[in-house]
């Protein structure tokens, strides 16, 4: 019921966006070549390099994709919780708290930005470069990973998101410090783990389980042992680390908005 | 329908102190509040700004907790049931829309049948009888954004009557819309009450709003209530004189000392007189004979005291 609710706004939304079709077409090429010129970033580093943290520049390309596809989704699906600042300040989640449903779903119904189907489309197209230049193991386990993957990083990256402008109920131009968890999230798992300091890698592979959405699953796809020593199990845990994600995430949202009702804006 | 018993609400606020240190304090927005509401009734909930009408309303819609304080609205806990209140009460704020921005009022209209789960024959029973007395055909079709101020408020009010809710409460709904759109509003409104019996609680700036809508007056000020009551009553309590201005047929003087006229004014060089007089020392029936013994009348008119001229003395009262 709350799903068909939920595909009802988004539909309303689409319409809604769809209105302004030229601008809108525009706005999705416009997300694909920014991720694009991401890939070109990491192209013209390798140019000048061979290896970047023990990774071949096809190898990069693979955590970038995967990184990029899930940014992508993750973006398009919970992306408008940055309004979430306007919404306080102008009173609009008021109007939420009077609806019979929970805030989070519709605040993430609340708008959907399909132009980020640019970039998912982008980091697509990445991906399926860097898997027909690498030397996957493919089995029916790491086809599934390959699709697995962009997805539970999408809701790893979705539980950042949340987590992170959660903090916008208690310090309400919180906005920059989110802004930094959720793209700086992104352009930490774009590259490998190993390329950063330990102590920067623990906090972004385990605090905020970044390395979890490329890293890791990139390692099982490439069937190579981690450099740093981990098991070859964390490979594949993915999606157990993006449910724990999304359960942490809930768990703060909730605090979050007793929180704002306890002592209002 | 509400149940509000000492209720209170205190907000921390923090100031700064010099770079670094900040002072606390606590604000009572609310202060032991109380007041019921019958089913059925209009009432009109007034006072200056910052006077915690809107937080008193935040903690009857749910948005709110209470710092202390018991409330029921509609035989519920508003904090602890805030989704099963949302479907048993309509809310209104004059200024926040619960509409969608970039579609047509018709799409908002059928989200929100998704979202409170109405059955299709009462949505449709429902939207049809606002559409015809709200007169919404025209731009139903029309997205919200282009709407104008008038046309949205009766979107607006119209969001939040589709699953057909017991209470309205209405937060300044008639705050910047000019004469025509206020007046059809309020006529739509007293029907509501009067005819299917919607319990409705309106805070508002614009006291014409309270006249035409609303018997019953629960005055708030700095968070505590000063007066609860029938308009009438309040007004023969602070404002006990009542005008009577006559217009005469030839100038006339010295009509200061009709019995029971406690002030006069005279314009036009003595054609119009505006005699002040108490409803318990005299009549407008017994001071209009006594003026045309006196002088040939052409015109009268008995004017009540302005209702913001009752808040403002209840104001000064305290």
């Amino acid at each position: 019921m709350a799903e068909r609710v939920y595909a009802k706004l988004v539909g309303a939304r689409l319409r809604g966006q769809m209105s302004y079709r030229t601008s809108f077409v525009l706005q999705c090429v416009a997300q694909a070549v920014a991720q694009l010129t991401e890939l070109v970033i990491i192209l013209v580093l390798f140019s000048r390099i061979s290896a970047l943290g023990g990774f071949s520049v096809h190898e990069v390309v693979l955590m970038y994709a995967i990184a990029g596809t899930a940014f992508g989704i993750a973006d398009m699906v919970a992306g408008q919780l940055d309004e979430l600042p306007t919404y306080i300040r102008t009173g609009t989640f008021d109007v939420l708290l009077l609806r019979p449903l929970g805030t989070l779903a519709q605040m993430m119904a609340s708008d959907l930005h399909l132009r980020k189907i640019g970039r998912v489309v982008g980091g697509v197209a990445a991906l399926a470069y860097a898997l027909s230049h690498n030397d996957i193991a493919w089995s029916p386990f790491t086809a599934l990973l390959v699709v697995v993957a962009p997805i539970s990083g999408a809701v790893i990256f979705a539980a950042i998101w949340v987590v992170a402008n959660a903090v916008c109920f208690w310090v309400v131009d919180g906005q920059e410090l989110a802004n930094t968890v959720t793209y700086g999230s992104n352009a930490f798992t774009s590259y490998p783990t190993t390329v950063y300091g330990p102590w920067l890698r623990r906090f972004f592979a385990f605090v905020i389980p970044g390395a979890f959405v490329a890293y890791y699953p990139s390692l099982a796809l490439l069937d190579r042992p981690d450099p740093l020593g981990g098991p070859a199990l964390l490979g594949w845990i993915s999606p157990l680390v993006a449910a724990a994600a999304a359960v942490v995430a809930g768990l703060v949202w909730r605090t979050a908005v007793r929180h704002y009702r306890g002592t209002g804006s | 329908m509400i149940e509000v018993r000492d209720l209170r609400r205190e907000f921390t606020l923090t100031t700064k102190v010099g770079r670094f240190k900040r002072k606390k304090h606590t604000v009572r927005a609310v202060d032991s509040v109380s007041f019921d509401i019958a089913a059925g009734e209009a009432v009109g909930y007034v006072g200056p700004n910052g006077a915690g009408k809107s937080t008193t309303i935040k903690m009857l819609t749910g948005i709110l907790v209470p710092t202390s304080g018991h409330v029921r609205v509609s035989g519920v806990d508003p904090s602890r049931a805030r989704r099963d209140l949302a479907r048993r009460i309509g809310v209104v704020f004059g200024q926040r829309s619960q509409l969608w921005w970039d579609l047509p009022l018709r799409d908002s209209f059928d989200l929100l049948r998704a979202i409170y789960r109405v059955p299709r024959p009462d949505y449709e029973t429902r939207l049809r009888e606002c559409v015809d007395l709200l007169e919404l055909g025209p731009f139903l079709d029309t997205p919200v954004r282009q709407l104008s101020l008038g046309q949205r408020m009766r979107g607006e009010v119209t969001a939040a009557l589709l699953h057909g809710p017991e209470l309205l409460v209405l937060d300044e709904p008639t705050i910047g819309l000019d004469l025509e759109s206020k007046e059809r509003l309020r006529e739509f409104l007293a029907e509501l009450n009067t005819q299917r019996g919607t319990t409705l609680l309106l805070t508002t700036h614009d006291l014409d709003d309270i006249e035409r809508l609303c018997p019953r007056l629960v005055v708030i000020d700095r968070g505590t209530v000063l007066a609860d009551g029938p308009l009438d009553e309040l007004r023969a309590e602070v404002a006990p004189e009542r005008v009577l201005v006559v217009d005469l047929e030839k100038p006339t003087e010295g009509l200061d000392d009709l019995p029971g006229v406690t002030t006069t004014r005279t314009e036009l060089n003595g054609l119009r007189h505006h005699l002040t007089f108490r409803r318990a020392d005299t009549t407008a029936a017994a001071l209009i004979s006594a003026v045309a013994a006196r002088a040939e009348v052409h015109d009268l008119v008995v004017v009540e005291p302005e209702i913001d001229d009752v808040v403002r003395r209840l104001y000064a009262r305290r």
